[in-house]
């Protein structure tokens, strides 16, 4: 039996380039499928894979009670004071609290090679914000002067945005700051620009408000104990969230708008393709009628006819899987775009063609393969050998 | 002529089962047509439904920054300006985490320079003179079932009371609906009086967020934005003065490189759906030529052969394109009606228009080789199987 198979599928195999045109609907069919599915979930792996790696699991962010998101908060210098006395707060070797008071603003820049601008988000950092930021180094130029108009600008905003390199000035509130330095950090402080909370205070008016407080913890047990610390004080209306969650909990609204698309578009396609393999393996069976009715009267039983015309048609698929798994990684992997991330402000992200992305494109073409071989290798195993045989 | 039709009709279903799969997998490729391309002109085009009468002011660092009070009335001052409202994000949550799109203005300014939003004289007195007062459109009240003369608790997730406390109560004293089914689409979002909210907040009177300017001539529009901007040159309150219109397209463009994307994806879907629907055409056609030939030997021509083989083509594209789209624009509304974001998302006479052009591209492209073959086959060749 298993020799019988063997051999059919073998034989099968070889007659394909008789019906290369035929095999190719096939193959071109699925690698679109798997070529866009591949391509939109690469989008929705960079923006999920960047969100996660950003924020220190040991950093605490005090935000305003209710306010949900860095953005619409406020927080005052007292807030800030005794957050920075709480319990647990991590010191420096010359013993001052790892604390950043920090100050988020929304800046409109023109993107690079057009003239509609998008958001990017300004922050105003303390004495310990880059510290408190482990990922992150100067990759070029230095850090800027407190009590200057300087800015350090992340390497995907300024990848992304016109002006913002080492020498570049950027007119904000009706004065020009100094571009001085690019950072990295592989995650989405990269989107960033950050500045001295001084200064921006000054310039935006809201002196010795922040719009969070940023703190260092000693330990991951010192969290529970000071967010009970300052949530229990009654001069102060706070919610404390850990740095890391914070960020990660934005992977669910974040890009949401890619996967629903990438979902559908996957799936309708995949129903097409599924209609067009079967047009396919019908027409493959039905030219190999009578190949199949003289099997069958020389004795071959229908299960090898079966496997034979399955094994064809979920071969097709793979390479034809492989193929557009292939073109998305050489076409968007490593791509840099941008999309709008938590807070209206841009989130820049890579293109990522994981192993697992490119697993489940080929697990979709085998699936299509095995449900568009499925009908016609039945019809093949049960077609009535002698009508068969006199048939075309 | 209604003997050509019932003989393309019937060559058609000559093979049942390959003119269904095609015909689905082509209403599959329409459907996603449709989908893609309502989506890639909404993030193109933007809301076009605007009035390009207007301009909005706006902080030149971002929309974010809100402009203070004090400026309307230098803004009203510019020449070509005719009235000025102001529209404050209150940052609305409603229950646990709903967000609700809520603005702080005045009254009488947004109902003299909105004139899209429609409700009884009553209503807008009602607005006018009721401090703790807010408006809500229809399709935010029918969505919560909210009615004039209840109570309406809803938190703010920048603006607290003077107390410190997020929550705020305001009364319902008004529905608005649009002038018209695309500014009816658009009324998910409420008002909240201005006075009572400068007043009650913690951070005191003083910011307007931006301003909407009702323009005395629409075609000036250029100039009043350049005057305004200027006016506020080298302050720490520089403005970006554009047409609502812009304004919104700015905010989709946020979106980022969609658009882009969006259009590759098509590309790929036509491409593939291409070499499918071609391939089974010419495969319909081989088996056929001894038919075809019979067709000539009782007399019809060449002509009348390509154009046999050509119009299957044509109908069965045509079929597919009218399902696909009709899918479409069905699951394009209901997802309109669904999720706010998508409010304005269409599938209007551009987006049928460009699917019904696709659909003739494509069957010349997949018609047009096998009908040019099916004409020049010679009758003595094709019955001898040749």
């Amino acid at each position: 039996m298993l020799k019988q198979t063997i051999q059919i599928v073998l034989l099968n195999l070889r007659s394909i380039p008789q019906r290369l045109g035929a095999s190719l609907v096939i193959v071109i069919g699925i690698a679109g499928v798997v070529g866009v599915f591949t391509a939109l979930f690469a989008m929705a792996r960079g923006i999920d894979s960047t969100l996660i790696a950003t924020g220190d699991p040991l950093n605490a962010m005090v935000l305003r009670g209710g306010s949900q998101a860095e953005l619409n908060s406020t927080v005052s210098r007292e807030t800030l004071d005794l957050a920075s006395t709480a319990p647990g707060v991590r010191q420096t070797s010359d013993g001052k609290p790892m604390v950043s008071g920090e100050l988020i603003v929304i800046a409109e820049l023109p993107r690079k090679g057009e003239t509609l601008g998008a958001n990017v988000t300004l922050r105003g950092i303390g004495e310990q914000g880059l510290a408190l930021r482990k990922n992150l180094s100067i990759s070029e130029g230095r850090a800027f002067t407190p009590g200057l108009q300087e800015l350090i600008v992340g390497r995907g905003a300024a990848e992304q945005f016109e002006g913002l390199s080492v020498g570049k000035s950027v007119r904000l509130r009706g004065s020009e700051w100094n571009v001085v330095g690019i950072f990295t950090s592989n995650d989405a402080f990269e989107s960033e620009i950050f500045t001295d909370i001084a200064t921006s205070q000054t310039a935006w008016g809201r002196p010795n408000t922040f719009s969070t407080a940023l703190v260092g913890l000693a330990d991951a047990g010192q969290f529970e104990p000071f967010t009970a610390t300052l949530t229990a004080d009654p001069r102060l209306n706070v919610e404390v969230r850990n740095q890391r969650d914070y960020f990660t909990a934005q992977t669910k609204e974040t890009g949401q708008g890619v996967k629903v698309l990438g979902t559908v578009v996957a799936v309708i396609m995949a129903l097409g393709a599924v209609f067009a393999a079967l047009n396919t393996m019908y027409a493959s069976v039905s030219t190999r009628t009578r190949e199949i009715a003289t099997l069958r009267a020389i004795g071959f039983s229908p299960f090898p006819v079966v496997v034979s015309v399955m094994v064809e048609a979920m071969l097709l698929a793979l390479l034809g899987g492989a193929i557009g798994a292939l073109l998305a990684y050489l076409l968007f992997n490593g791509m840099t775009v941008s999309t709008l991330g938590g807070g209206f402000s841009q989130l820049v992200f890579n293109f990522k063609v994981t192993p697992g992305l490119v697993g489940s494109g080929l697990m979709l073409a085998l699936l299509i393969g095995f449900l568009g071989g499925l009908l016609p290798a039945l019809r093949a195993a049960w077609m009535p050998v002698t009508t068969a045989l006199r048939a075309g | 002529m209604m003997g050509f039709f019932s003989l393309i009709w019937a060559s058609l279903w000559r093979k049942k089962t390959r003119a269904w799969l095609t015909l689905l997998s082509l209403i599959c490729a329409f459907l996603l047509f449709g989908l893609l391309q309502a989506l890639s002109v909404f993030f193109t085009a933007g809301a076009d439904f605007v009035g390009a009468s207007r301009l909005i002011v706006q902080s030149r660092v971002s929309f974010t920054d809100s402009l203070p009070i004090r400026m309307l009335p230098e803004i009203a001052g510019v020449p070509g300006v005719r009235d000025v409202s102001h529209d404050q994000w209150f940052g609305g949550v409603y229950g646990e985490n709903t967000q609700i799109f809520t603005f702080a203005t005045d009254p009488a300014r947004l109902r003299r320079v909105y004139t899209e939003w429609v409700m009884s004289d009553a209503e807008w007195q009602a607005f006018e003179s009721t401090r703790t007062g807010a408006i809500v459109g229809r399709k935010l009240a029918d969505q919560y079932g909210w009615k004039v003369g209840q109570k309406l608790p809803l938190k703010s997730n920048i603006f607290p009371l003077k107390s410190g406390r997020m929550a705020w109560e305001f009364d319902i004293v008004g529905i608005y609906d649009g002038k018209d089914a695309s500014w009816q689409a658009q009324t998910q979002g409420m008002y909240i009086n201005f006075d009572y909210f400068s007043e009650a907040n913690q951070f005191g009177a003083g910011s307007a967020g931006v301003f909407a300017v009702l323009l005395d001539d629409p075609n000036k529009s250029n100039e009043v934005a350049r005057a305004i901007d200027a006016r506020f040159l080298n302050s720490p309150d520089e403005t970006k003065t554009q047409s609502e219109k812009d304004f919104n397209k700015g905010f989709f463009s946020q979106i980022g490189d969609i658009g882009l994307i969006v259009s590759l994806i098509l590309v790929a879907v036509f491409f593939t759906i291409l070499i499918l629907t071609g391939n089974t055409m010419a495969q319909a056609v081989r088996e056929r030529i001894p038919e075809l030939a019979v067709l000539k030997t009782l007399g019809f021509n060449n002509t009348q052969v390509t154009l046999l083989v050509l119009a299957e083509a044509t109908l069965l594209c045509a079929l597919g394109a009218l399902i696909g789209l009709g899918l479409a624009s069905l699951a394009i509304s209901g997802l309109a009606q669904e999720v706010p974001f998508f409010a304005a998302v269409r599938a209007d006479a551009t987006v049928w228009l460009q699917g019904l052009l696709a659909m003739l591209a494509l069957a010349l492209a997949v018609g047009l080789p096998p009908a040019l073959r099916a004409g020049r086959i010679r009758i003595v060749d094709a019955l001898a199987g040749r």
